[in-house]
């Protein structure tokens, strides 16, 4: 017995990803220098970090639109507690509550309410949003402990890394063994292959879901902690539209938007894809909003790509059987 | 009634295979004008693939199908409507936010020049209903219709199409019984305005209040046709049993132990109530009744899919918690559903994945999976139960059925329960595989496992049981030991015939 080696769209994106490393010097000479390498990574740490508890929401067959908003709330926690007089310390652990507490909403009211969980993220991007404003007001909180915010501009003694390196580094590897090693990762693609039959295997299907938007809501609150040192600023505005780009990373990476199928690998290709592309285009000034413009276009493409794909395959195997 | 009327319509020695199982095998089938037609038949016995063939849903592989003389024009169920048969299935499927008008004229709408005319519609079926002889508005919308009330408006659909040969497929399964009368009622109209109706009923005795003639089908064959004057339920019930039960499936001697599950006043609301029995170690007992009657339902309530909301189970003497399927798993219950492609099975991933998914734990250190270990144990289960594969990393979507059947019971198998639940294990499964998988239960239960095996097929429930137990909607209506269950008499209990 022997496992077959297929193709498979992962390793598409890595090539893709290769491909647009070496576009990207032969465009810039600037482009692969280790500052801009430090900045590429540094640009989509946050992305990446939510991109790796997405994945595994997506492959379970569900969404979370507001990771974007959960990841500014945790922001303006942290501004707020620090400005009401917490230690920073503890007003990043505050943060990160937050975080967790509004993953946690996400999924009661999904596995236990049992409503769809495209409408309830829906409600909650604007609801979380709305709660940075009433939090903060119009006001970000800037004045943050220095020893903090060195840790947002400064790279790690010695590399050309970015501290936010680091956390994203330990995160994803947790998350590429959870997912593809252990029987955390095979409950969460059953649940997305076929729920039912989950229920009937014995799968908690329902405690799974709530675990996996509670983790989505720390790691929204993580990237917030990051987001927040590396702009030192706490403000009620932060990351707007990043919930485009984490799930364009994810579907790019080659998740199934139905559930079911994905690999780590493909989505961390994907999300540096992602900043690859869009440092080349801030590089040749396309425009300050190319990341939207990416985003929008990676989505599209990973939906359509599979599709189309399909519709050719099947058309070639019905000329196959009328031959 | 006239016999010496031509008959609407004739089908002669159908034949319709899937997948090199017969679903039809000489199915006969003569509607005269005005009556109504009962056919009968016990679940698998080829109803419901006759009447899709007659709904153009299905084409015939071979026979012939003579409508007013002329041959009917198979495969296509707008054709099928065109030449006038219409079908009215269990439960009928209207757009609730349109009006009856609309459902009864839908995709068809009266027009005038190229506007609907929406007047016309309402008039023309507010004259359907009152030619059924039922109050209904047809300005009202679908929604919160009752099933009874939408059944008419599917007829008063099929009228409106000048359809002769209406088809019901047990349309009182889920109707109370004034609606049933008032059903009757319609029925008796179309019968007198010269349609032939069909109606596929489990109720004996609402058969013979009914019907004018019964057609009897058994193995996808028409094993009798008689004018209903001339039988009587126990005819009936013989035609539809039909075999001698006998040795078909090995049953081992086992030693009958311990009490291992014990259900007491088990109910759902709306599913079933008050269901009490026990299964001892060693002892394999049959749920019989009919597709509906609430079997699968409490086999589900007692997995903890469903959460039960009354009564108690009892396993090796501790309590159960209602709807936790992962402990009850835990605590040594398997179910081996129903639907083995939507609940057994992960029909994209692999079959080493699938056989391993109720052991992860077992299979891991330090939380990682060991996946030669998988491949192992999959091997194992693989050769224990003779299945058919080439790798265990192919997906088990490229399996026949039998061999899918085989990966979920190895996945329930191998966690090694204490009681083993298994609800139609054998459906759509080739004979060969069909015995096998009943020896294998045989020698569990030999290995002291309790087995409790849902099924509709009589002789496999017969051969395989120490004790039948029958239930009818929701109730438990009966049981029998081994040696005092015959397929008459349990028939007789799951379908409540009045007589015998």
């Amino acid at each position: 017995m022997k496992k077959k080696y297929t193709f498979g769209w992962d390793q598409g994106v890595s090539v893709f990803l290769v491909l647009t490393v070496v576009v990207g010097g032969f465009i810039s000479e600037y482009f692969a220098t280790i500052d801009n390498i430090s900045f590429v990574i540094q640009d989509v740490a946050e992305i990446a970090i939510i991109a790796l508890a997405m994945t595994y929401l997506i492959i379970a067959g569900e969404i979370d639109l507001s990771v974007a908003s959960i990841l500014s709330l945790t922001s303006a926690t942290v501004g707020f507690l620090f400005r009401n007089g917490t230690s920073f310390e503890v007003a990043i652990v505050g943060g990160l509550l937050v975080g967790l507490l509004c993953g946690l909403l996400n999924g009661y009211l999904v596995t236990v309410i049992g409503l769809p969980s495209l409408a309830v993220t829906i409600g909650t991007l604007a609801l979380f949003r709305g709660l940075c404003y009433a939090l903060l007001g119009n006001e970000p909180v800037n004045e943050l402990p220095e020893n903090w915010i060195v840790l947002g501009y400064e790279n790690i003694p010695g590399t050309f890394l970015p501290w936010s390196a680091i956390p994203l580094a330990i995160l994803a590897a947790i998350a590429w063994i959870v997912l593809h090693y252990t029987r955390i990762g095979r409950w969460t693609f059953a649940i997305g292959i076929n729920p039912e039959a989950a229920k009937f295997s014995g799968i908690p299907v329902a405690r799974m879901k709530l675990g996996l938007f509670a983790m989505t809501g720390l790691m929204s609150g993580v990237a917030g902690v990051v987001y927040t040192l590396r702009f030192a600023s706490a403000s009620p505005d932060g990351a707007v539209g990043y919930e485009l780009s984490v799930i364009a990373a994810v579907l790019f990476g080659g998740v199934a938007i139905a559930g079911g199928i994905g690999t780590l690998w493909g989505v961390l290709a994907a999300v540096l894809s992602l900043g690859a592309i869009r440092s080349v285009l801030q590089l040749i000034d396309f425009s300050a909003n190319a990341l939207l413009v990416v985003s929008g276009a990676l989505l599209l493409i990973s939906v359509v790509a599979p599709k189309a794909i399909e519709i050719y395959q099947s058309r070639r195997n019905s000329a196959f059987v009328t031959k | 009634m006239v016999a010496n009327q031509s008959p609407i319509l004739e089908m002669r020695s159908a034949r319709k295979a899937f997948g090199g199982v017969n679903a039809l095998s000489g199915a006969e089938l003569t509607l005269f004008p005005g009556e109504i037609h009962a056919l009968l038949g016990e679940n698998g016995a080829g109803k419901s693939t006759l009447l899709k063939a007659l709904a153009g849903v299905h084409k015939l592989d071979s026979g012939s199908i003579t409508l007013h003389g002329k041959p009917f024009q198979q495969g296509s169920t707008r054709l099928a409507r065109e030449q006038g048969i219409a079908v009215i299935y269990q439960e009928p499927s209207l757009f609730p936010d349109l009006t009856l008008a609309e459902n009864v004229f839908v995709g068809r709408q009266l027009q005038s020049g190229k506007t609907v005319n929406w007047k016309a519609m309402e008039d023309e079926a507010n004259k359907l209903f009152q030619q059924l002889g039922v109050k209904l508005d047809s300005t009202s919308t679908a929604r919160g219709l009752s099933i009874a009330d939408q059944q008419i408006v599917e007829i008063a659909k099929a009228l409106s199409t000048q359809a002769t040969v209406i088809v019901m497929d047990e349309p009182t399964a889920a109707l109370s019984s004034k609606e049933v009368d008032r059903l009757f009622q319609v029925a008796r109209n179309l019968e007198a305005q010269n349609c032939a109706v069909v109606f596929v009923s489990h109720r004996l005795d609402e058969v013979f209040a009914l019907c004018s003639r019964i057609t009897v089908m058994r193995d996808g064959a028409t094993v009798g046709s008689a004018p209903t004057s001339e039988l009587n339920e126990s005819k009936v019930i013989h035609l539809m049993v039909g075999r001698e039960v006998s040795e078909l499936y090995p049953k081992l001697e086992a030693k009958i132990g311990e009490v291992v599950l014990k259900v007491e006043g088990l109910g759902l609301a709306g599913q079933f109530t008050e269901i009490s029995f026990e299964v001892r170690a060693g002892e394999i007992v049959g749920l019989a009744g009919l597709v509906g009657s609430g079997r699968s339902e409490v086999v589900r309530a007692i997995f903890g899919v469903d959460k039960f909301d009354a009564g108690s189970v009892t396993l090796n003497g501790k309590k159960l918690r209602p709807g936790n399927p992962s402990a009850q798993m835990l605590s040594g219950v398997a179910l081996v559903p129903e639907d083995r492609r939507q609940q057994g099975l992960f029909m994209s991933s692999s079959i080493n994945k699938n056989i391993a998914v109720t052991l992860l734990k077992k299979l891991s250190q330090l939380f990682i999976i060991r996946e030669r270990s998988e491949a192992k144990l999959a091997a194992q289960w693989g050769e224990r139960l003779s299945l058919k594969y080439e790798t265990g990393y192919d997906p088990v979507d490229r399996l026949s059925g039998g061999n899918q059947q085989k990966v979920v019971l190895a996945k329930w198998l191998a966690t090694e329960p204490k009681l083993l639940i298994v609800d139609e294990p054998t459906r759509g499964i080739d004979v060969g595989t069909k015995a096998e998988v009943h020896r294998l239960l045989s020698k569990k239960a030999q290995d002291g496992v309790a087995i409790l095996i849902v099924s509709s097929e009589l002789p496999e429930v017969m051969g395989m049981a120490d004790r039948i137990l029958v239930m009818r909607e929701g109730r438990m209506v009966g049981q029998f030991d081994r040696s005092a269950a015959t397929p008459e008499k349990i028939i007789a209990v799951a379908t409540g015939a009045s007589s015998l």
